[in-house]
C-alpha cells in the first residue's frame, strides 16, 4: 500500500489556515472562532490593524441598533470579510471604520489610533475606500481621480504623477493608454480596477471595500477577486470586506464574519473553519449547502497529504523497478525525467517480461496538477484521467506526489474530524 | 398693407438709423448679459444655500416662481415707485426673472448629482468645501448653465419691455414704432427693434453653446 507523507509546505499563499493544531501562528492574537466577545486590547496594531470594541450606532427613529454592541478584531495585513444578508448592518459597520457613519458609543481603532480622536478626513485619507461601482468622478481624467488623494495630501506633481503611473501599472493598466481617458470609457471591470488604484493612492495601512466586484459580470468578478489576492500578497494590508456573496468571501478572506441582524457576529473563523464546523444552523444555512464541494473549491492541494508512490527513471532496470513497487505493495510506479518532473506511469504488466532499462515503457501521465491548484481542481482532473491517479507538481514542475479519489476523500474527512477535535479540546480548556 | 417699396425703406431705415440702432442693440445686450451675470451669482449662491434642505429648495423654487408669473410690464410699472425711470427698475426686474431657471437648475443640478460619488468624495477624505467645489458643482455646471440660458432668453425678450420705463435697449424701437402705429416708418421701427432682438437671441444662445462646450469637461459631455 503506497503510505502517506506529510503535507508539503505550501509554494503558493495559503489562502487558509493550516488544517489543524492551534491558531495558525501567523495570525498573533486571533479570537476564539465563533466568539463574537470583546477581544483582547493587546492585538496586533501595526501594520493598520483595526478594532471596533463594544460599538454601537443607533439611527434616530429606529427601533432597534443598525450595529448593536460589536467587536472585532481585525489584524494587520489580513482581509477580513463581513459576511451577512442585506439588512444585518455590514456595511453600517465598516462604514464605521472611517467614520461615514459616526457610532453611538463604543471605541474604534485603526492602525494603533483611537479613530474617533482624528479629523474625519484625515483618518479616511489613511483609510482606503472602494465602492460599488467604484465611485470615480466622471468629469475627472483616470490619473486625476487616481491621485486626488495624493494632491489632498500635498505631495508636488512630479510625486503624484510618477505615483499615478505606479498604481496603474500596479492594477495591470497601461499608464500611457489609461492616463489621460474618462471613467466612461472604461469597461466596468477597468473602472473598478481604477478605483482600487485610486483607494491605494498615498499607500494606507488599511482598505475599506464595500461590495466592490458586485456589480461585475461574473468571469470579470473572478479575475479581479484573483488580481486583489495578488496585490494582496505584495502589499499586505489591512483589508475590511464586505459582501453578501459566501463563495467571494470563502474566497477573499483570510477570516469571515458572519453578521446577523444588528450585525451581531454570529461566528468569525478561517474560511475553512466555517466550511468544516458552521457555529449554528442561522450560518449553515447562510453557506446554503455544499460545504464539501465549497471546501474543495477553497482547499489547496497543498494543503493535504499526498500519496507517495514508487518513482523511477528511464534508465531504471526494468527488474529493479518490478522490484520497488513488489517492496511497496503496489502495482505501479511514475517515472521522472532528469529534472524530476513526471512523465510517464508504469505497471506491473507494463513491465512483465520487460528486461534492461525500462525507457519510454508505460503510458504518459495526464497534465499534472500544481500543488497550489484547489482541491476541486484536482478533483476535476481525476474525473477527467484514464487512471486513478494524478501527479502532483511544485515549482518548476518537480514531482510532489500523487492524488487519488481516496485522497481527497480522506483530506476531508481528516479536515472534518480534526476541527471536531480541536473544538473539543477548546471546549475543555474554556470549562 | 405693406408695399413693395416698403421692405426696401426698411433698409433704407436701417441705414439711416444706423448709429442708433447699433448703440441700442450694444445696450439691450450688455443689459442682458449683465442681468443674467448678476442672476448667476446670486441664483447659484441661493442654490447652493438652499439644495441640502428640501424644504428652503422647495420656499426658493417657489418664491422664483412667484416674482415670475407676476407680468413684466406690471413688475417694471410697480419698480417705478422705489426707483424711479431708466436703468434701474429695468436691470432689477430683469435680475429678478432670470433668477427663476438658474436657481432652480442649480437646485435641480446639485440634487442631481449622484450621492454614491458625494459617499465616495468623503470615503477618500474631501471635506465639504472640496467635495462643492470638485465635485458637486462641476457635475452640475451643464445643468445651470442650462439655466442660465434659458434666463437669457427670457431676459432677452423682457428686456424689449423696459422701454417702457425709459430702460435701454431695442424695446425703445418697438414702443415708439407702436405707439404710432400707422405713421411713418411706424413698421419698421418695430421690425427693426424685433428682429435685431431675435438675432442677439441667437448669437447669445450660440455663445452659450460655444462655452457650455468649453466648460465641460470631456467625461461629462453629453
Amino acid at each position: 500500500m503506497p503510505d502517506t507523507v506529510p503535507p508539503v509546505p505550501p509554494a503558493g499563499p495559503t489562502r487558509s489556515a493550516a488544517p489543524s493544531g492551534p491558531a495558525d501562528p501567523a495570525l498573533p492574537g486571533a479570537i476564539d472562532p465563533g466568539d463574537g466577545g470583546p477581544p483582547g486590547e493587546a492585538a496586533s496594531a501595526e501594520r493598520g490593524g483595526i478594532q471596533l470594541i463594544n460599538v454601537t450606532k443607533r439611527f434616530p427613529g429606529q427601533a432597534t441598533p443598525a450595529v448593536d454592541n460589536v467587536s472585532l478584531t481585525v489584524d494587520g495585513g489580513e482581509i477580513v470579510v463581513l459576511l451577512g444578508p442585506s439588512g444585518s448592518g455590514k456595511t453600517t459597520t465598516m462604514r464605521l471604520i472611517n467614520r461615514l457613519i459616526e457610532p453611538t458609543s463604543g471605541k474604534i481603532i485603526v492602525a494603533g489610533r483611537d479613530a474617533l480622536g482624528l479629523d474625519p478626513n484625515d483618518l479616511r485619507r489613511q483609510i482606503g475606500y472602494v465602492i460599488q461601482n467604484a465611485g470615480l468622478f466622471p468629469h475627472m481624467t483616470v490619473g486625476t481621480n487616481v491621485g486626488l488623494v495624493p494632491q489632498m495630501l500635498g505631495w508636488g506633481k512630479a510625486r503624484i504623477k510618477a505615483r499615478v503611473d505606479e498604481l496603474l501599472q500596479l492594477v495591470d493598466l497601461a499608464p500611457d493608454q489609461f492616463r489621460d481617458r474618462y471613467p466612461r470609457e472604461l469597461s466596468g471591470g477597468q473602472q473598478q480596477r481604477v478605483g482600487v488604484a485610486r483607494a491605494l493612492a498615498a499607500d494606507p495601512p488599511a482598505m475599506l471595500m464595500d461590495e466592490p466586484f458586485g456589480a461585475l459580470d461574473p468571469i470579470t468578478r473572478e479575475h479581479l477577486q484573483d488580481e486583489l489576492l495578488q496585490l494582496q500578497e505584495e502589499l499586505g494590508k489591512t483589508i475590511v470586506f464586505v459582501t453578501h456573496d459566501v463563495d467571494e468571501a470563502l474566497k477573499l478572506g483570510d477570516r469571515i464574519a458572519i453578521l446577523d441582524k444588528g450585525s451581531r457576529i454570529v461566528q468569525y473563523a478561517t474560511p475553512k473553519e466555517i466550511l468544516l464546523n458552521p457555529a449554528d444552523e442561522y450560518v449553515e444555512q447562510f453557506l446554503g449547502g455544499g460545504q464539501a464541494m465549497k471546501l474543495l473549491k477553497f482547499s489547496r492541494v497543498a494543503d493535504v497529504p499526498l500519496q507517495q508512490v514508487p518513482q523511477a527513471a528511464p534508465g531504471d532496470d526494468a527488474a529493479a523497478v518490478r522490484a520497488q513497487i513488489d517492496a511497496a505493495e503496489s502495482t505501479f510506479a511514475i517515472v521522472l525525467d532528469e529534472r524530476d518532473r513526471p512523465v510517464r506511469w508504469i505497471t506491473v504488466d507494463d513491465l512483465d517480461g520487460l528486461t534492461g532499462p525500462i525507457g519510454d515503457h508505460g503510458t504518459g501521465t495526464a497534465r499534472p496538477i500544481r500543488v497550489r491548484n484547489t482541491l476541486q481542481q484536482a478533483l476535476e482532473a481525476l474525473i477527467q484521467v484514464e487512471h486513478e491517479w494524478v501527479p502532483v507538481v511544485g515549482p518548476r514542475g518537480v514531482y510532489r506526489g500523487t492524488v487519488t479519489l481516496s485522497t481527497l476523500q480522506t483530506a476531508i474527512k481528516d479536515m472534518k474530524e480534526q476541527t471536531r477535535s480541536r473544538r473539543r479540546q477548546d471546549k475543555a480548556a474554556d470549562s | 398693407m405693406i408695399p413693395a417699396e416698403g421692405i426696401l425703406s426698411f433698409w433704407e431705415y436701417l441705414a439711416s438709423r444706423r448709429e442708433l440702432l447699433v448703440f441700442e442693440t450694444w445696450q439691450h445686450a450688455s443689459m442682458v448679459f449683465q442681468c443674467v451675470l448678476a442672476a448667476l451669482v446670486i441664483g447659484v449662491l441661493i442654490g447652493l444655500l438652499v439644495y441640502r434642505r428640501p424644504r428652503l429648495a422647495a420656499f426658493a423654487t417657489s418664491t422664483a416662481g412667484v416674482i415670475f408669473t407676476v407680468p413684466s410690464l406690471a413688475l417694471l410699472g410697480l419698480l417705478i415707485t422705489p426707483l424711479g425711470l431708466g436703468v434701474a427698475p429695468s436691470v432689477v426686474a430683469l435680475t429678478l426673472y432670470s433668477l427663476l431657471p438658474i436657481v432652480r437648475n442649480t437646485i435641480v443640478g446639485l440634487s442631481g448629482v449622484d450621492r454614491t460619488l458625494v459617499d465616495a468624495a468623503r470615503g477618500i477624505g474631501m471635506g465639504r468645501r472640496r467635495i462643492l467645489l470638485r465635485i458637486e458643482l462641476p457635475l452640475a455646471w451643464p445643468v445651470i448653465l442650462t439655466g442660465a440660458r434659458v434666463a437669457t432668453q427670457l431676459a432677452m425678450g423682457i428686456a424689449a419691455i423696459a422701454a417702457y420705463v425709459s430702460g435701454p435697449g431695442l424695446g425703445e424701437q418697438i414702443f415708439s414704432g407702436l405707439a404710432r402705429l400707422g405713421g411713418a416708418n411706424s413698421i419698421n421701427m418695430t421690425l427693426a427693434g424685433t428682429l435685431g432682438i431675435i438675432i442677439l437671441a441667437l448669437l447669445f444662445d450660440a455663445c452659450f453653446l460655444i462655452i457650455g462646450r468649453l466648460t465641460t469637461p470631456r467625461g461629462i459631455r453629453a
